[in-house]
């Protein structure tokens, strides 16, 4: 019994540190781009833009193979830090900025099975077993994780209330070719 | 004493005389008062009573939130009917947070202690009082005093410039201030000077306001204030440009007063902080002009923080014609409202109800390059420039340009010819790079946020396999143990 613990012991670290040590010597360099533009994404590993999380989309992005408009809650934002880094154009056509967005909860249909919170990417739902849940507006990013989990359809993306901070005028509408 | 030049600036028509002459009368107490619990800049304030309780004037309902933020005292004795939504006195006229007091009439004070020698006390207790007192820049930008205090002390003040200029059309709140109750402006200045040890103290008055200049140069006498009469030109108001003319000295793009050892204050401020220092009063009311061609009788009145504008209007008589634009403050950098049930609130310094002929409004003809706008400009930029690149949301540029030394006041779009909405396209500007600001904020939190559920998740995976291979050692020893003792007794 114990000669065959040490036995398997002793060959697991010396496997162990043979793999350690080839994984150092023979690392692969990863695209130090895409890395880069990994640093812009924001990391919620939402999915909305169709690769599999943010690293996807960056490796993705450095190879030319999506656009610089491809994140949808990183905005307007990470549109243009994206162009920048990349060198490209960044075609505000495409960026479907036209309302932000923020999930809510429908308190009087919520079951409280605290699916939506295990998926939510940036912790910004709290709740527990038979509880209504609830959730924290400056940590939502809009990325809909939750809506596609909810069995009732109680947490459901909403537009974020203009608020006194948040209202500014519009631009002036541009009457001829004024100005 | 010799003042300086103020590049550029406008001379609008004062129409000062509406409202000028007349003394300030009390506005009777309105049966409802709306008080939001934002009133100034930074965080709002938050409700300590609740629904049914019965408050005493005086008695504070909000309180501070945060080092920027100000308290909020119930300005009459009533019930508190409501802590709900209410229209803001803002262009959008969304609801905000206000606590809503239904008053009893009897408008009984709290006890309120009087202080006879209010220069005995500290720097730190004056500052400490003045926050209590929930007293902010009574000029317009709301600023809460006391921090403004603390700051200034902290980085040592050369210079205490109180602001009497009132350059904005139809305003004489800070006139009839200065005329009715100079000596406690005056007491109240030497309390903010004793607070900030400041070494000079100057009071800056437009020469159109000549029995105002009068009033406070009695009232100095004896004293190390003194009264300067400034020409009159918009925007002499204005802190940036106030300090321009007083002192010589510009401050630098992005800074502030206190980075060239000045502070600012409002002359309504000061005698705010001399009812709060010696009488322990919070303030509760302050003065405003009602006063525009479609107003019937203009005048000044005392009116309580939270009644609605519409009773302003009615004590003013009403409208003598329709009303083609109301706004809240000035005419130049006031803000435009349409539901006159908003409430008066701390920073409001006018009600106008302007006719069609007052605001002139034109349809906007192309830019022919004429470069008025770039005379009139008091912070000297180039509007015209600027606003070309915002039509084209090239906002980058608008910025290179020095969109953020802008300080909205107006001048460009009050003498450009072509009726070009220069300064609307700069507040447009403003208010996009903020959401921009913002949305870039929110995007680093959520990248901290990400990271940290990440490892936290991680972390939980590798204490449960620790946990689960623990528990399978232990298991392997007890078993080991067993088969031992097994072969023994065999």
């Amino acid at each position: 019994m114990i000669a065959a613990l040490t036995s398997l012991t002793i060959l697991g670290v010396v496997l162990g540190l043979i793999l350690g040590v080839a994984a150092r010597v023979f690392r692969v360099e990863g695209n130090k781009l895409a890395e880069e533009v990994l640093g812009i994404l924001p990391g919620s590993q939402c999915g909305q833009c169709g690769f599999p999380g943010c690293a996807g989309a960056a490796q993705a992005l450095a190879e030319g193979r999506a656009p610089v408009t491809l994140c949808p809650p990183g905005g307007r934002a990470v549109v243009l830090a994206l162009a920048a880094k990349l060198g490209k154009d960044a075609d505000m056509a495409d960026v479907k900025e036209s309302v932000p967005m923020i999930a809510e909860v429908k308190e009087e249909i919520c079951i409280g099975c605290t699916r939506c919170f295990k998926v939510c990417p940036t912790d910004a739902i709290m709740g527990a077993a038979q509880q209504i849940h609830s959730v924290f507006r400056e940590a939502c990013t809009a990325c809909g994780k939750c809506e596609e989990v909810c069995p009732t359809e109680s947490i459901k993306l909403q537009p974020i209330p203009v608020t006194l901070q948040s209202w500014y005028w519009h631009k002036p509408l541009a009457t001829g070719s004024a100005a | 004493m010799k003042l300086f030049n103020l590049r550029g600036g406008v001379h609008p028509e004062g129409r000062k005389d509406l409202s000028a002459d007349i003394p300030v009368r009390v506005l009777p107490l309105p049966k409802l008062l709306f008080v939001p619990l934002q009133q100034h800049i930074g965080a709002p304030a938050t409700p300590v009573v609740n629904v049914g309780d019965h408050v005493l004037k005086g008695q504070l309902i909000a309180a501070a939130q945060g080092t920027v933020s100000s308290a909020i005292h119930a300005p009459t004795s009533g019930v508190i009917v409501g802590l709900g939504d209410h229209a803001a006195p803002h262009p959008s006229g969304l609801p905000v947070p206000t606590i809503t007091l239904e008053s009893d009439g009897n408008d009984a004070w709290i006890t309120t202690e009087t202080v006879t020698d209010p220069f005995a006390l500290s720097a730190e207790d004056i500052a400490a009082r003045v926050a209590a007192a929930g007293i902010v820049g009574l000029g317009g930008a709301t600023f809460p005093a006391a921090l403004k205090l603390n700051l200034s002390r902290n980085s040592g003040v050369q210079t205490l410039i109180m602001n009497g200029g009132e350059c904005e059309p139809y305003l004489t709140c800070d006139d009839r201030i200065m005329r009715e109750r100079a000596l406690e402006i005056v007491e109240g200045i030497r309390l903010i000077a004793l607070a900030v040890a400041a070494k000079e103290v100057l009071v800056g008055i437009e020469d159109n306001k000549p029995e105002a200049i009068a009033a406070m140069q009695s009232a100095v006498k004896g004293s190390e204030v003194k009264v300067v009469a400034m020409p009159s030109m918009y925007p002499m108001g204005s802190e940036k440009q106030i300090i321009q003319v007083l002192t010589g000295k510009e401050i630098p793009a992005g800074g502030r007063p206190a980075d060239i050892g000045v502070l600012v204050h409002n002359v309504a401020t000061a005698f705010a902080v001399q009812q709060a220092i010696r009488y322990s009063r919070p303030l509760l009311s302050r003065i405003v002009t009602v006063s525009g061609g479609a107003i019937k009788a203009a005048c000044n009145v005392e009116a309580l923080v939270g009644t609605p504008v519409q009773e302003l209007i009615d004590f003013a008589g009403g409208y003598s014609q329709p009303a083609a634009r109301l706004v809240l403050g000035g005419p130049m950098m006031g803000q435009q409202f349409s539901n006159t049930n908003v409430p008066v609130v701390k920073g409001t310094s006018g009600v106008l109800a302007l006719t069609s002929q007052e605001i002139g409004q034109a349809e906007a003809s192309p830019c022919i390059r004429c470069s008025t706008c770039v005379r009139a400009c008091p912070v000297g930029l180039l509007p015209l420039e600027m606003a070309a690149h915002i039509r084209i949301s090239n906002l980058a540029g608008a910025v290179t340009l020095g969109l953020k030394d802008c300080i909205s006041c107006g001048s460009c779009s009050y003498v450009c010819p072509a009726h070009i909405p220069l300064v609307h396209y700069f507040n447009y500007a403003k208010g996009d790079l903020a959401t921009q600001e913002r949305a870039k904020l929110k995007q680093e939190a959520t990248k901290k946020l990400a990271e940290a559920r990440n490892e936290r998740i991680a972390r939980i995976e590798r204490e449960r396999a620790e946990a689960a291979a623990k528990r399978k050692a232990a298991r392997a020893a007890k078993e080991a143990a067993a088969a031992a003792a097994k072969a023994e007794v065999v």
